[in-house]
C-alpha cells in the first residue's frame, strides 16, 4: 500500500466527511425534535448548490472581482434563501400533519422531494451545471521523514474550517442560548415544553431553518470543491448523510459530525483501494449494518418507547 | 373569511412564492452565466395567488347547505356493510369488458393497458405493505427488479420458462424481502423507509455494475411466454413449435401482447380477490391493528415481527411477479427501469388510490397510466404533479378519494 495514496484518501475522506456531517445535522435535529425522517433534506441541499451557482454568476456579472467578498456574499444569500426553503417545506408539508398518523409526514416528505427535484429540473434544465474554480492552489503534506504523503487544496482547507466553524456555532447556540435551551426542551418532551410556555411550532420551524442553513453551507462548499452538480445530487448524498446521522446516533449533534467523518473516511478508502463502482453500495450496506448491529449509533441513547 | 381577508391571505402566499422562486426561476444557469427569466416567478406567484383564491372560494361554496350534505356523503369514511362493494354480476360485467379489450384495442393501447395492469399489480402488492401493514417501503422497485431479472437470468442460465418463472421469482423476491426485513422490522418503523430506499439503490447498482452476469447498462433479453408449450413468436426460439404453425393459421404479431394481457388480467383478478379475503382473515386484521397501535398489539400477544414480515414478504412476492410480467411484456430488461422514480410512482399509485383500499389502487393505476399516455406533451410535469398530489392527499384525504367499505358478518335471525 502506497503511503501517498493512503494519505490522499484520508484527506479526501475527511473533506467528504465534513460535508456529510453538515448535512447530517439537518436530519439529526429534525429527527430529534419530531421523530421523523425529513426525506426532502437532501433536496434542500441540492437547491442550495443551485442557489450558490446562481448568486455567484450574478455577483460576477455585477462586477464583483474579489473572491473573498464574492464568497461571503454568496454564502449569506445562499443561507438566507435555503433557510427560507426549509421553513416553507415545514410550513406547507409537515405542519398540517403534526398530529396525523406516523406514515403521513413520511409520504408527504417524499412528495416534497419529488416536487423540489422536478421544480429545479424544469426551471434550470436537466443537464449538469457548474461553477468555475475560484480558489487555486494547494499545500503539500509531508511526513516526518520529508516524504510527501498527500496534498491539500485550499478549497479543502476552507471546507473543513467552514464545517468546523458552523458546527461550533450551532453547538454554541444549542448549549448557551435561550433558543437552544428551548430546542433541547422540545426535543425531550414536546407537550411538557409547550405547557411551560415554549412555542413549539416556532421551535420546530427554527430547527428546519437551522438544518437548511447547514445544508446551504455544505451546498456551497461542495459546489466550490467539485464544480459540477445536477438536480439529482440530493438523493444519494441525502441517504449517505442520513447514514452518517444514524451511525453517529440520531438526535445527537456531535454524533452527526463524527458519523459524517467516519463514513467519509470509509467511503474514500473503499473507493481508493477496493472499487469505485461499488462505493455507494458500500455506504448503503454500512447503513443497514449499523441499524442491525447498533441502531442507537455511536453516541446516541437507546430509544425507550413509553406508552 | 371576508373577501378582503381572503385577498390578503392569497396575496401573502403569492408574495411568498414570488420571493421563494425568484432566484431559482428568475435566473437560469447558462454555463457560468445566467439568463434572466423574470416572467417565470411572476407567473408562478400569480398562479399561487389565483389558486389560493379558488381553493378558498371552493371551500366557501362547499359550506353552503345543499352542498354540505353532498360533501358529507362524499367524505371518506369506513362504511360497515353486509353488502359487498360490487355485487358478483357487476364483477362479471367488468371482467368481461376487460377481457374483450384486446379485440378492439390497437397494439399500442394494448401495451399501455398491460403496463397499467402491471402497475395495478404492483400497487396492490405495495398496498399490503404500506396501506395495510403501515410499513413505508421506498425500495419496492428492488423486488420488481428481482422478479424481472430473475426471469431474464433464469431463462438464460437455467432455461426457466415463463410459467415456471412466475412462482420461482415470487419465491425469490419473497426471500429477498425476508432477509432484508427480518433485522429491520424489529426496529422503529421509520428506519424501514430509509433502509428499503438504500436496498433499492443497492440492487440497481449491482445490476448496473455486474456487467459479466447482468449485462450491465445494456440489459438482458427476456423470452416471450409460451402457451401450453407452444411459442408465440414467429420463429421458435425456445425449442418448441410456434403457435401459428401448430394450428396452421397466419402469424399474428399481437398474440404475445394478447396472451400476456389475458394472463395478467386473470392474475390481477385473483390477486384482488385474495387481498380482499386476506383483509378479513386474522392475519389481515393483525396487519391493520399493528399499523394503528403496535404497543397495544404486542401487549395482546401478536408477534409483531412475524406479522410484519408476512406482509413484507407477501408484498415482495407480488412485486416479483409484477417484474416477471414486465420482463415478458417488454422482451428486455435493463437497470433504467428500476430507479427510485419507479418506487415513487408505485407509491403515488397507492397513495392516490387510498392507503388500504384495493379498488382505489387499481383505479389509480389505470387512470395514471392512461392519463400519462393521453397527456404525453406534459410528461415533464408528471412527476411534479405526483409530488404535489402526494402532499395534498396526505393533508386533505389520507385515506384516499374513494371511500372504503368493510364487510361484516352478522348472525342471522333464524339461528
Amino acid at each position: 500500500m502506497n503511503g501517498y495514496i493512503v494519505g490522499q484518501q484520508v484527506i479526501n475522506g475527511l473533506v467528504l466527511g465534513a460535508i456529510y456531517g453538515l448535512i447530517a445535522v439537518g436530519y439529526t435535529m429534525v429527527y430529534g425534535i419530531m421523530g421523523m425522517i425529513n426525506f426532502a433534506h437532501g433536496d434542500i441541499y441540492m437547491i442550495s448548490a443551485y442557489l450558490a451557482a446562481i448568486f455567484l454568476a450574478l455577483l460576477t456579472g455585477a462586477g464583483v472581482q474579489s473572491v473573498p467578498v464574492a464568497l461571503v456574499l454568496v454564502l449569506a444569500l445562499t443561507i438566507l434563501f435555503t433557510a427560507f426553503y426549509g421553513w416553507t417545506v415545514e410550513r406547507v408539508a409537515y405542519r398540517p400533519l403534526r398530529n396525523s398518523n406516523r406514515l403521513a409526514p413520511l409520504i408527504s416528505a417524499i412528495g416534497v422531494s419529488l416536487i423540489l427535484q422536478n421544480y429545479v429540473r424544469i426551471s434550470q434544465g436537466a443537464r449538469n451545471q457548474g461553477i468555475p474554480a475560484l480558489i487555486e492552489g494547494h499545500v503539500r503534506v509531508n511526513a516526518a521523514d520529508g516524504v510527501t504523503i498527500g496534498q491539500v487544496t485550499y478549497t479543502q482547507i476552507l471546507i473543513v474550517s467552514a464545517a468546523l466553524l458552523s458546527m461550533g456555532a450551532l453547538a454554541w447556540i444549542m448549549r448557551h442560548t435561550t433558543l437552544g435551551r428551548s430546542c433541547r426542551a422540545t426535543q425531550q418532551d414536546r407537550v411538557m415544553a409547550e405547557l411551560l410556555g415554549i412555542n413549539t411550532d416556532h421551535i420546530i420551524a427554527t430547527v428546519f431553518i437551522m438544518g437548511a442553513a447547514m445544508a446551504a453551507v455544505a451546498g456551497l462548499l461542495v459546489t466550490l470543491n467539485y464544480g459540477s452538480f445536477d438536480f439529482f445530487i440530493g438523493f444519494v448524498v441525502g441517504i449517505k448523510a442520513f447514514t452518517a446521522a444514524v451511525l453517529g446516533g440520531i438526535g445527537s449533534l456531535p454524533g452527526a459530525m463524527l458519523g459524517g467523518v467516519i463514513l467519509g473516511l470509509c467511503e474514500s478508502l473503499f473507493s481508493g483501494f477496493v472499487n469505485t463502482d461499488y462505493k455507494d453500495v458500500f455506504a448503503f450496506a454500512v447503513l443497514i449494518l449499523v441499524l442491525v448491529v447498533r441502531p442507537s449509533g455511536l453516541l446516541g441513547h437507546p430509544e425507550v418507547e413509553k406508552v | 373569511m371576508s373577501i378582503a381577508a381572503s385577498l390578503k391571505h392569497a396575496a401573502r402566499w403569492g408574495g411568498l412564492t414570488l420571493l421563494l422562486s425568484l432566484p431559482l426561476s428568475g435566473w437560469m444557469l447558462n454555463g457560468y452565466q445566467v439568463t434572466t427569466t423574470w416572467h417565470r416567478p411572476l407567473w408562478l406567484a400569480g398562479g399561487v395567488f389565483v389558486g389560493t383564491l379558488l381553493a378558498m372560494a371552493l371551500a366557501r361554496l362547499l359550506e353552503m347547505p345543499p352542498l354540505r350534505k353532498l360533501r358529507w356523503r362524499m367524505q371518506t369514511k369506513i362504511t360497515v356493510t353486509r353488502r359487498p362493494a360490487l355485487p358478483a354480476w357487476e364483477w362479471g360485467v367488468l371482467l368481461t369488458i376487460a377481457a374483450t379489450l384486446p379485440l378492439w384495442l390497437s397494439t399500442y393501447w394494448l401495451n399501455v393497458m398491460i403496463l397499467a395492469l402491471i402497475y395495478a399489480v404492483l400497487g396492490l402488492g405495495l398496498n399490503i405493505v404500506v396501506g395495510l401493514a403501515g410499513l413505508l417501503d421506498l425500495g419496492y422497485v428492488a423486488f420488481y427488479a428481482v422478479g424481472a431479472y430473475g426471469y431474464a437470468l433464469g431463462s438464460q442460465y437455467l432455461g426457466l420458462g415463463f410459467w415456471t418463472a412466475l412462482p420461482f421469482c415470487a419465491l425469490l423476491a419473497a426471500t429477498f424481502g425476508t432477509v432484508l426485513g427480518f433485522p429491520v422490522l424489529r426496529m422503529r418503523g421509520d428506519y424501514l423507509a430509509i433502509v428499503t430506499l438504500g436496498f433499492g439503490e443497492i440492487i440497481r447498482l449491482l445490476l448496473n455494475n455486474g456487467t459479466e452476469i447482468t449485462g450491465g447498462p445494456n440489459g438482458l433479453p427476456a423470452p416471450a411466454p409460451t402457451l401450453f408449450g407452444l411459442e408465440l413468436t414467429r420463429v421458435a426460439g425456445q425449442g418448441g413449435t410456434p403457435w401459428h404453425t401448430f394450428f396452421n393459421v397466419t402469424y399474428n404479431p399481437n398474440l404475445r401482447a394478447v396472451v400476456i394481457y389475458m394472463v395478467l388480467l386473470a392474475f390481477l383478478a385473483l390477486l384482488f380477490f385474495c387481498v380482499g379475503r386476506l383483509q378479513r382473515m386474522p392475519i389481515g386484521r393483525a396487519w391493520e391493528a399493528l399499523r394503528e397501535d403496535e404497543i397495544a398489539c404486542r401487549s395482546l400477544g401478536i408477534n409483531h415481527v412475524t406479522v410484519k414480515l408476512s406482509a413484507f414478504a407477501m408484498g415482495a412476492a407480488i412485486g416479483g411477479i409484477g417484474g416477471v410480467f414486465f420482463a415478458a411484456a417488454q422482451g428486455f430488461v435493463n437497470p433504467t427501469s428500476f430507479t427510485f422514480f419507479e418506487s415513487a410512482l408505485i407509491l403515488a399509485v397507492v397513495v392516490l388510490g387510498g392507503l388500504g383500499s384495493s379498488g382505489g389502487v387499481v383505479v389509480a393505476a389505470l387512470v395514471i397510466n392512461i392519463l400519462h399516455e393521453l397527456l404525453r406533451e406534459f410528461s415533464d410535469y408528471r412527476v411534479l404533479v405526483f409530488g404535489m398530489a402526494m402532499v395534498v392527499m396526505m393533508i386533505w384525504r389520507p385515506r384516499g378519494l374513494l371511500s372504503m367499505r368493510r364487510q361484516f358478518f352478522a348472525v342471522g335471525k333464524n339461528l
